[in-house]
């Protein structure tokens, strides 16, 4: 019982992660009607924020330690981060150890405009091509992303550990009887997965701006004639696509540490996502993303693996096509999605 | 205007003349002619081997100028990208020092003193470096290149037993030396081995054979293992050979998890271990497997339970600086197992620490070192066979006796091409002065602990065949 509360524990939040990224795509593809292969790109540099926070916090003053020697044999140079100087070992220190979680409010700016940049520099060009020709120049985006941080960070995981205070066991059974520990951060990771999930839903459905964007959706051109300018509205929808996958990744972080090919893992399992979930559909890709993690926990533990050899690499896709055999549009498509 | 061809067989002069007759005859081409031509291209079709040294060579790629050159296949894109830098710098300092520059390095400790700093047999060496991107056909097809186009006469390098094997494969077919880098599975000395291919590297086997000990004395030989493994040649060869050291001093192995090379999430992995009653973790990961795994289980909170009345403990065999510092704090008090280190004192890694360290501003990895020393080690044999000829090299590194590279006195045992050598058995240190002083060295294992029979049943399977030239 432990055992089985635990996979799906595991399943919820690698599901957050597939689910935060297929939201995005959804609202991408539900919007400005493009498959956008670079959204894996734009999970791995909202990680990437985190680490460069951390690198930017941790930025230090050398002085030598006459009592101690480096590996060539000279005295050795002792880094002190500026920030323990400026506000002492203990703010300065907890700044540091707080570093992921701060860096949100940093991410949300950063992945709002390198979402801009891309829709109004590149993709906004491919609107009216082949969607071959969109997933070609998105896909290579990705790869010029994931290249230009190599070579910024290089091809090693960077660790960027969460703050002490998150860090450790929970255990979530002691009120029911069980022993269920589990990491803090991976709990912490659920409810902001969760939280945004909802905010993205309440954007959508209680602002004006929301209620547009839907209207634009499900018929962009009598909105158009209305006399709204609905392209700069899904421009913005873009941003707050790249945005929500950027969350993802800085707060994903602390789970694994990030390296430059940590969005190309995540997007085709999250491209599944949003098939099994039904193209263009935001509750079908938050449902999927949880189902499916959920099954590829299973699929991992050792009865599976023992029972079927090798199922743990192919559930996925084994699920997605029961799907699309029984339910073409997946599991909440809409009817003249990718129909025409 | 040049005469008409006249076929070469005539259909008679009441036979109809077609079209392809006229074009037969236009192109100078017979029914003969085409058959026999068919017959080449279909015998060159099915010759397995690519590879033929001109005809005035007696090997591959025999030097004939006033150079020499070698090739350098290393991981520059992929996961193992920064070890693969690290492998090149090593490269680039073992040529330097082989053309006379720098400070010699390893060359003033070596025992043999072939080497002189005047390139190889009086030959400049130049090299030309591939990009094996860890995937096996991206690695030959680069080694290819550099044997075809550049005149490689040697290969060298790499992160990735299935790279190493296939890149070995390929060697040997061509008639060139395969110097590998870092390879651990015990396959590459064992049922692939190559006449053509060298390892200085240590393998699985060793890893068991140096660890167990150490983990009996820290550990207690009443144990219950759950081993993680990567699901690939290198980490099925590494599981046997932990699981076979730790069994024959009193632990139990609960269970075998293969694990997708490509996962990135290891916690369904790692959850079942809290309930399999087990007290030991085995991660039989490597790069960036090994941090995320090893993450995942610091995270799960394994090194603070107490199971079967033992602290659970986590071990990973096969240890590197580079993916100790991806693991961060998470790798602190672990055990593991290295080929060398930095830190060791003998003059020979004394000497190389500098030459490197001074020209690069930190000290080297294992993937460095064995690259270097595999660099001098072939150079050296070049010189003391008095020639590139594959044969004859492959002749001077069999049974050779070495000392002053790193790693003691060292034999390249001439039945499998393995060199063996002390094993370093590492562990994560608790209070690092710098971020290159992550591991230390907890024992130095010597050579006679790691030793096996040429004939073990975990090498078995395969021959080294006879040497090839290429020619």
């Amino acid at each position: 019982m432990d055992a089985f509360i635990l996979q799906i524990l595991n399943g919820l939040d690698k599901g957050s992660a597939y689910a935060l990224i297929a939201l995005g795509l959804t609202l991408i593809f539900g919007t400005l009607g493009v498959v956008n292969f670079a959204h894996g790109a734009l999970f791995m540099i909202g990680a990437f924020c985190a680490v460069t926070l951390n690198k930017l916090f941790s930025i230090s003053f050398e002085t030598v330690d006459p009592t101690k020697t480096d590996f060539l044999g000279n005295p050795l140079k002792v880094k002190t981060p500026y920030l323990e100087s400026w506000f002492g070992p203990e703010l300065g220190g907890a700044i540091i150890d707080w570093s992921v979680p701060l860096s949100l409010i940093i991410a949300i700016p950063v992945m709002i405009a390198i979402g801009l940049i891309m829709e109004r520099g590149l993709i906004r060009h491919f609107y009216k091509r082949p969607h071959a020709d969109q997933i070609l120049v998105t896909f290579g985006l990705a790869i010029v992303l994931q290249e230009v941080i190599k070579y910024f960070f290089g091809a090693n995981p960077i660790q960027t550990p969460a703050p002490d205070a998150l860090k450790g066991v929970f255990d979530l059974g002691t009120w029911l009887g069980l022993s269920l520990p589990y990491p803090i951060w991976r709990v912490f990771y659920f409810l902001f997965a969760v939280v945004t999930i909802f905010a993205v839903f309440a954007f959508l459905q209680f602002t004006t701006f929301g209620m547009v964007v839907r209207a634009g959706m499900a018929d962009r051109e009598t909105v158009g004639l209305l006399g709204i300018n609905i392209d700069k509205r899904f421009s913005i929808m873009f941003g707050l696509a790249a945005a929500v996958a950027g969350l993802a990744g800085v707060m994903y972080g602390p789970i694994n540490p990030p390296n430059y090919h940590m969005g190309m893992d995540f997007l085709v399992l999250s491209f599944v996502v949003v098939v099994v979930g039904g193209m263009g559909s935001l509750p079908g890709a938050v449902l999927a993303g949880f189902l499916l993690g959920i099954l590829e926990s299973f699929a991992s533990t050792t009865w599976a693996t023992t029972t079927l050899p090798g199922i743990n690499q192919i559930i996925i896709y084994l699920v997605a096509i029961i799907v699309l055999m029984t339910r073409p549009r997946g599991l909440m498509g809409r009817k003249g999605v990718m129909e025409e | 205007m040049h005469p008409k061809p006249k076929p070469a067989i005539s259909l008679g002069p009441a036979a109809p003349r077609h079209q392809w007759e006229d074009f037969m005859s236009k192109n100078n081409l017979t029914r003969r002619n085409v058959v026999k031509t068919g017959m080449i291209g279909s015998a060159g079709l099915a010759t397995p081997m690519i590879f033929t040294a001109s005809s005035a060579a007696a090997f591959t790629n025999e030097p004939t100028g006033s150079t020499v050159t070698l090739g350098f296949n290393v991981p520059q894109t992929g996961p193992y990208a920064d070890e693969g830098a690290d492998e090149l710098r090593a490269f680039e300092l073992a040529v330097e020092h082989l053309n006379g520059g720098g400070d010699a390095g390893m060359m003033n400790t070596f025992s043999s003193k072939a080497l002189k700093g005047s390139g190889i047999l009086g030959k400049e060496v130049k090299y030309v470096t591939g990009d094996t991107q860890t995937k096996s056909d991206a690695a030959r097809a680069s080694a290819k290149s550099m044997i075809e186009k550049d005149g490689a006469v040697m290969i060298s390098g790499g992160s990735s037993s299935g790279v190493a094997i296939a890149v070995q494969g390929l060697c040997q077919e061509a008639g060139v030396i395969f110097m590998s880098g870092l390879t651990h599975s015990n396959d590459t000395t064992g049922k692939d081995k190559k006449a053509n291919g060298f390892r200085h590297f240590f393998n699985g086997y060793m890893s068991g054979a140096a660890l167990a000990p150490v983990l009996k004395n820290a550990y207690g030989s009443d144990r219950n293992a759950y081993h993680l493994t990567a699901d690939y040649t290198w980490g099925w060869t590494q599981q046997e050979s932990i699981a076979a050291a730790t069994e024959a001093m009193g632990w139990n192995t609960v269970n075998n998890v293969l694990t997708p090379l490509a996962a990135t999430d290891f916690s369904s992995y790692i959850a079942p271990v809290l309930n399999s009653g087990a007290d030991v973790l085995v991660l039989n990961h490597y790069g960036g497997n090994m941090v995320n795994s090893l993450t995942n289980a610091v995270q799960f909170g394994l090194r603070d339970k107490v199971i079967n009345n033992k602290d659970f403990e986590i071990v990973v065999p096969l240890y590197s600086r580079l993916m100790a510092r991806g693991a961060g704090e998470n790798a602190k008090g672990i055990f593991g197992s290295t080929n060398w280190h930095w830190s060791l004192t003998d003059e020979g890694s004394k000497a190389f620490v500098r030459s490197f360290g001074t020209k690069y501003g930190f000290p080297p990895s294992q993937a460095a070192h064995t690259c270097y020393v595999q660099t001098m080690l072939y150079a050296d044999a070049v010189e003391r066979a008095g020639s590139f000829n594959p044969c004859a090299v492959a002749e001077a590194l069999e049974g050779f006796e070495f000392d002053g590279l790193g790693n003691g006195p060292t034999l390249y045992r001439a039945e499998d091409h393995q060199c063996f050598k002390d094993v370093l058995v590492m562990k994560g240190k608790e209070n690092p002065t710098s971020e290159f002083d992550l591991l230390e060295i907890v024992e130095v294992t010597p050579r006679a602990q790691v030793e096996y029979a040429v004939d073990h049943p975990m090498f078995a399977g395969g021959s080294l065949g006879t040497c090839s030239t290429g020619a």
